[in-house]
């Protein structure tokens, strides 16, 4: 289990990064989303992929046992996932205004805060 | 107790109110001011309660360390929190004058207050997946302050910085998983027990890597600087000026901190990535602040400048060189703020950010001048101003640690930084006028510049202090048993 999330993880961010570099806003955003799940992925098989056992420590041990699922990185990834959404809704906003002000989706044609026509230095 | 959640609390409550009185700027102002005031107080209490108790921590909601959330407050810590809450406040009296009514009324205030929120929060932050979450609250409040205006230019410098970030966001998440993976504990002070000795395990390395990629990302070292020059002079000068003291500072704040205590910045690998970055990134700075034409833009590459100094200073990573880095790390704060809004009075004043197109203001404006010169002096690290004393103990320590080519790097950057402000000054006070008029510079616009420079040279003849501060916190940070027994103390 643990090894095909791997390979999902790797695939996610392949596709990811493939699409951040076609220089289109959109893709960009999608291929971060990607790219964050695939981030998701290696925080939940960090926590073990089972659902064996409840998650409780016996106090004689003292450590969680080996055959339940530590659910810390589960916390931790809803947390993420809800940081997440929220920026994705923002830059989603963003690449909408940013489309209709400019006109383009190319960030390579996005030139008005650094434009190409630059002055001779003084 | 009470005393370590105020930083966080505090501005977290006024951006609430902050929503509330967006229509009535009469009650938002005083607010948002008197909350910056506060936080500044609050810092200084934090920092005499350190001096005399030692570390301060609290665990949120009684779940002792390392299950729980710990907010802990060192010198360092609660000496960034008093400066970003003095910073904080002038650069809110600066705004008062500099924002536009809509800008006021779209929840700049509000941003304002979120980001320190997330600015504080990361500096008290003794869990690391927390401190995650604090660079979260901090980026979208800075998203907010980006786009507030509404502009052409700072939508599309908003584009630029908030793809960056945003990857830069994901790679620390993933870092934080798999050092979760590799130890099972995000306790910061937990960590540190528990990497000792196994920072070449690749899983170690991995997640430090990735961490180093994200602060790096954060204070905009090489090569994953061009958000900072793309964005940095598109928003209000208020929001540069916030920008510039505060966002890039926090991420050398949390590479000297995780640096420190939870990874091993001796390790190889990471000194030569710092040490080439460092270098890197300051020759770029010197480079783009000597060519730009657009003041802001210039100064952007200045704030690089100071980035690569201190990098260079963590990755020598000597007692020494980390005092130097933290004292850095302080004046800088005020320098950056001073500058940025030295340049900002004056674009005000010459109604251009475009060197060419300004000059004449020496003769008319020649208090101005005299701040700007002495500030000038301040970036480039002259006595008797506060930039002096940091650059003189980091070349100190780097000679100590026979980093020879490092000194030199540190003392082209300094000349070369002078010669950028300077440029900056001839071009804005010297050149010949094209416009006879200029406007006059309101008190709200000057007062905050007078009161930077007086702490500008304040620093610099009563340094002792603050060196006396950095020394102890470096003393600290390289010897963390203390924050970790104060962290972990009653919970085994």
């Amino acid at each position: 289990m643990d090894l095909w999330l791997s390979i999902l993880a790797g695939t996610l961010v392949a596709g990811g990064s493939y699409l951040m570099m076609s220089g289109a806003m959109l893709r960009f955003l999608l291929g971060l989303v990607l790219i964050s799940n695939a981030v998701n992925l290696v925080i939940f098989v960090t926590g073990r992929m089972t659902y064996a056992g409840a998650p409780f420590i016996d106090k004689a041990v003292g450590v969680l046992s080996a055959d339940a699922a530590n659910p810390v990185p589960q916390a931790l990834i809803l947390t993420a996932i809800v940081i997440g959404f929220g920026l994705f809704a923002f830059t989603l906003a963003l690449a909408l205004r940013a489309y209709s002000e400019m006109g383009t989706d190319d960030t390579d044609e996005m030139r008005e805060a650094e434009p190409k026509t630059e002055e001779k230095p003084l | 107790m009470t005393l370590l959640l105020a930083p966080v609390v505090l501005p977290l409550a006024t951006a609430a109110i902050c929503v509330l009185l967006r229509k009535n700027r009469g009650f938002q102002r005083p607010i948002n001011l008197l909350s910056c005031l506060a936080l500044a107080y609050v810092g200084l209490l934090l920092l005499t309660l350190v001096e005399e108790q030692g570390v301060q921590s609290v665990q949120l909601s009684g779940w002792s360390a390392p299950f729980g959330i710990s907010l802990v407050a060192d010198r360092l810590a609660a000496t960034m929190i008093m400066l970003t809450g003095i910073v904080a406040s002038l650069v809110v009296v600066f705004g008062f004058s500099d924002l536009s009514f809509g800008e006021e009324k779209n929840g700049h205030p509000v941003f304002v207050q979120a980001l320190l929120t997330g600015v504080c929060g990361a500096f008290l932050a003794g869990d690391i997946f927390n401190l995650y979450v604090w660079f979260e609250v901090m980026l979208i409040a800075s998203f907010g302050l980006l786009v507030v205006g509404g502009l052409k230019p700072q939508i599309d410098g908003a584009v630029k910085y908030v793809g960056l970030n945003l990857i830069a966001t994901t790679a620390m998440l993933a870092g934080i998983g798999l050092l979760f993976g590799a130890t099972g504990t995000l306790n910061m002070a937990d960590l540190h027990g528990k990497l000792l000795g196994n920072m070449s395990e690749p899983g170690v390395l991995a997640a430090a890597s990735l961490l180093l990629f994200a602060f790096a990302a954060k204070s905009a070292m090489f090569p994953l600087y061009f958000w900072l020059p793309a964005a940095y002079h598109t928003p209000s000068h208020t929001t540069s000026i916030l920008f510039a003291a505060l966002l890039t500072k926090v991420g050398v704040y949390t590479l000297i901190r995780v640096f420190t205590l939870v990874f091993d910045v001796q390790h190889p690998l990471l000194q030569t990535l710092l040490v080439g970055s460092g270098v890197a990134t300051l020759t770029l700075g010197i480079f783009g602040a000597m060519t730009e034409t657009i003041a802001r833009r210039v100064l952007a590459y200045l704030v690089m400048v100071s980035i690569g100094i201190m990098t260079l200073g963590i990755a020598v990573g000597t007692p020494a060189a980390i005092a130097g880095t933290t004292l850095y790390l302080m004046q800088t704060l005020i320098v950056t703020a001073a500058l940025f809004m030295a340049v900002g009075c004056v674009a005000h004043l010459a109604k251009t950010e475009n060197l060419p197109e300004m000059g004449g203001l020496w003769r008319s404006h020649p208090l101005m001048g005299a701040l700007f010169v002495i500030i000038m002096l301040g970036v480039a690290g002259i006595p008797p101003t506060s930039g002096f004393w940091p650059k003189i103990l980091l070349i100190e320590a780097l000679a100590d640690a026979q980093r020879w080519g490092l000194v030199l790097a540190v003392v082209i950057g300094s000349l070369a930084t002078l010669y950028a402000v300077m440029r900056l000054f001839s071009a804005a006070f010297w050149q010949d006028v094209n416009t006879d008029e200029t406007p006059n510079l309101d008190l709200f616009r000057f007062a905050p510049v007078l009161i930077l420079t007086v702490l500008v040279v304040g620093f610099g003849l009563f340094a002792q202090g603050l060196v006396d501060t950095a020394k102890a916190s470096s003393v600290n940070l390289m010897n963390p048993s203390v924050y970790v027994e104060q962290v972990l103390g009653g919970s085994k």
